[in-house]
């Protein structure tokens, strides 16, 4: 952000305060976000912006993946349970010798397994959109994805042991302390910029976002193909009437919004550069004639330097 | 049409190539490489260099959110892709067994050694603490522990535990303890590697607590005459199991040494390369331990010779000895 955020003179009206701090709070989100954004420059030299997974969303992954655990856990002894029946009463050391062998792999490599894959990430990893990847932008290694799930052992285990040891006077003291001790491996990755856990931090890995985004039609050729030549003639004051930022906004709302919304916007926008609607004239053929302009606009001005970051960025 | 805008433009003269990049990638990412053709793994290189320079001009270019968001991600999927590895999951599992798990395990010849000493250092202490006072063995084991081995048990118990009359015990119950004992061993082995990170103290700590138990219960029965079988009882499988264990305990230290004394490199960095190691040879361990789990709850279980039981036992060290310290021929494979 290259805009400075005005000064408010005393006799501004409360809409336009209201405004200006909305604006500042747009602006702190940016920052923000961008704190979680890591550049890897690829051998061709090539930028590319890796956004880092947050805390929540990984703890969100985490419990997917516990749940299809369990899942997992309960379908055999289920399974286990019928065969055991219709082999007999002898066979109920055999079903659970098998079973302890197979609890223990997955509870332990269930990660390992999914992480090894093409696609670095387990199922509910996949579900939240998120990967594991190597810190240095190398490859991943098995031995990276081994040390980082080995590690959960401590950050999960250890805090779910102290947690049930509980009981009362020295004993429960002690648990307490473990617990508290333990506790900060569980809580490591909100703490540190990276957002690493103990293990990421041992194997050298992070966990990144990798959404399949979908490339959708460009709005401003369907505005060209639809619209008449001459038909939304846009003076350049009422094409820099806005900026970047609204910009955007427009495009997610011609992309995602409701005949509604579209319309309200387009009646502010009417307003905002005061345009006379013509006969016969639509709201959504407005707005991406209105879109094409001022996307024109704002890219010719960029090609020479210039980025207006959003309507309340005059130079 | 000169109506058009340039970043327009700019997207339709690249849009072909990007959705089949897009396509490779896909078909790739959920069959892997094999379901590629020559074609596309020839086209793959090239288009992916075209996608990362189509998203650096985009971004000076072209304000159309979507855009750059799909080459983003695009870029990101495809320079995963090219430079991830595409080993198969058993070339990986070969490479693993040939080459990286004995490398690993002879590199770290110090800790094991460090390792060794606390774990057969807590179980001298303990036997000797035990031969002068058995009442230290209630202090290390509390009461009704180990099916009643305990001091106060008769010789003739002591023996029976130690060899197996095969008409009373069935293969079922032989297995599930085998399999108990192996989720036991290899949880705490693991346990053993993870606690590394803390220094590691207490993996030092979790060594010596599994040699006391080893050493009183060893004193139990040297002081009821029974040391020579119950080597014998404990070691067809032990060679192999502590071998795990302190593999395991010097995975932990190998880790907690590159934490406490990273020398000139950043501690983080330090940290990142020694668990590398640790964990090649923290997942050998499990390996170790299903082999001793088997060892124990089949082997043992039905072997009731003195002889063949040691046999085995040096001939499994002998074989984990060689595996892991003979030197080998160095391929230089990439």
């Amino acid at each position: 952000m290259n805009a400075t955020v005005p000064h408010a003179p005393q006799n501004l009206s409360r809409l336009q305060i209201e405004a200006d701090q909305r604006r500042r709070a747009r602006m702190l989100e940016t920052q923000r976000q961008s704190k979680l954004v890591r550049e890897l420059v690829t051998p061709e030299g090539a930028v590319i912006h890796l956004k880092l997974s947050t805390a929540t969303e990984r703890a969100g992954a985490f419990l997917i993946d516990v749940a299809i655990q369990w899942a997992i856990v309960i379908a055999t002894s289920i399974g286990l349970s019928y065969a055991m029946r219709a082999m007999g009463s002898g066979s109920a050391n055999v079903a659970f010798a098998v079973w302890l062998v197979f609890f223990f792999f997955v509870r332990n490599f269930y990660y390992i397994f999914f992480e090894l894959g093409p696609k670095s990430a387990t199922p509910g990893k996949r579900a939240l959109g998120i990967r594991v990847a190597a810190r240095n932008g190398g490859r991943l290694t098995a031995n990276s994805v081994l040390a980082r799930n080995f590690i959960r052992e401590i950050e999960v285990g250890l805090p779910f042991q102290f947690l049930m040891m509980g009981g009362t006077g020295v004993s429960g003291w002690i648990a307490l302390l473990g617990l508290v001790w333990s506790g900060i491996f569980l809580f490591f990755p909100v703490f540190n910029k990276d957002k690493m856990r103990v293990g990421d931090l041992i194997a050298g890995t992070w966990v990144i976002h990798a959404p399949k985004a979908k490339l959708m039609g460009d709005i401003a050729s369907s505005a060209a193909s639809q619209a008449l030549p001459g038909r939304f003639a846009f003076t350049p004051a009422q094409a820099d009437a806005y900026g970047i930022h609204e910009l955007h906004v427009l495009e997610d709302v011609l992309r995602n919004s409701t005949e509604e919304v579209k319309s309200q916007v387009a009646l502010r926008i009417r307003t905002k550069i005061g345009w006379q609607p013509q006969p016969g004239e639509t709201d959504i053929a407005f707005l991406e004639a209105y879109y094409a302009a001022l996307r024109r606009r704002l890219e010719q001005r960029m090609l020479l330097g210039d980025r207006k970051a959003d309507k309340y960025d005059t130079r | 049409m000169s109506d058009l805008l340039k970043s327009y433009r700019f997207r339709e003269e690249r849009e072909t190539d990007w959705r089949k990049l897009d396509l490779i990638l896909t078909r790739a990412e959920n069959n892997g490489v094999k379901a590629l053709s020559d074609e596309d793994m020839m086209a793959l290189p090239r288009l992916y260099r075209q996608a990362v320079s189509s998203l650096s001009v985009a971004r000076s270019i072209s304000l159309d959110q979507n855009v750059i968001a799909y080459l983003e991600s695009l870029c990101t999927r495809a320079y995963f892709y090219v430079y991830g590895t595409r080993a198969s999951i058993g070339e990986r599992i070969m490479d693993f067994l040939r080459r990286d798990w004995p490398a690993c395990v002879s590199a770290a010849i110090g800790p094991t050694l460090l390792a060794t000493l606390f774990l057969f250092g807590g179980g001298a202490l303990a036997f000797f603490l035990c031969m002068q006072d058995m009442d230290w063995f209630w202090t290390f084991h509390g009461n009704s522990f180990w099916e009643g081995r305990n001091p106060d048990a008769t010789v003739d118990y002591l023996r029976s535990t130690i060899y197996h009359d095969p008409t009373t015990t069935g293969d079922g119950q032989l297995s599930s303890f085998a399999s108990f004992l192996f989720n036991n061993n290899a949880q705490i082995a693991l346990f053993a590697f993870a606690l590394g990170f803390a220094f590691g103290i207490p993996t030092a700590w979790l060594l010596i607590y599994n040699g006391v138990h080893l050493g009183s219960m060893y004193a139990v029965f040297w002081s009821k005459g029974l040391g020579y079988e119950f080597t014998g009882w404990l070691m067809i499988h032990g060679t192999t199991e502590l071998f795990a264990i302190i593999l395991a305990g010097a995975a932990g230290f190998v880790i907690g040494g590159a934490v406490a004394f990273p020398g000139r490199m950043t501690r983080l960095a330090s940290a990142r390369q020694a668990g590398q190691k640790a964990a090649t040879i923290a997942m050998g361990c499990v390996i170790m331990l299903i082999v001793a789990a088997i060892l124990e709850g089949f082997g043992r279980q039905m072997i009731n010779s003195d002889v063949i039981r040691y046999a085995i036992a040096i001939w499994m060290l002998l074989m984990w000895l060689s595996y892991f310290y003979l030197p080998r021929r160095d391929e230089t494979k990439i």
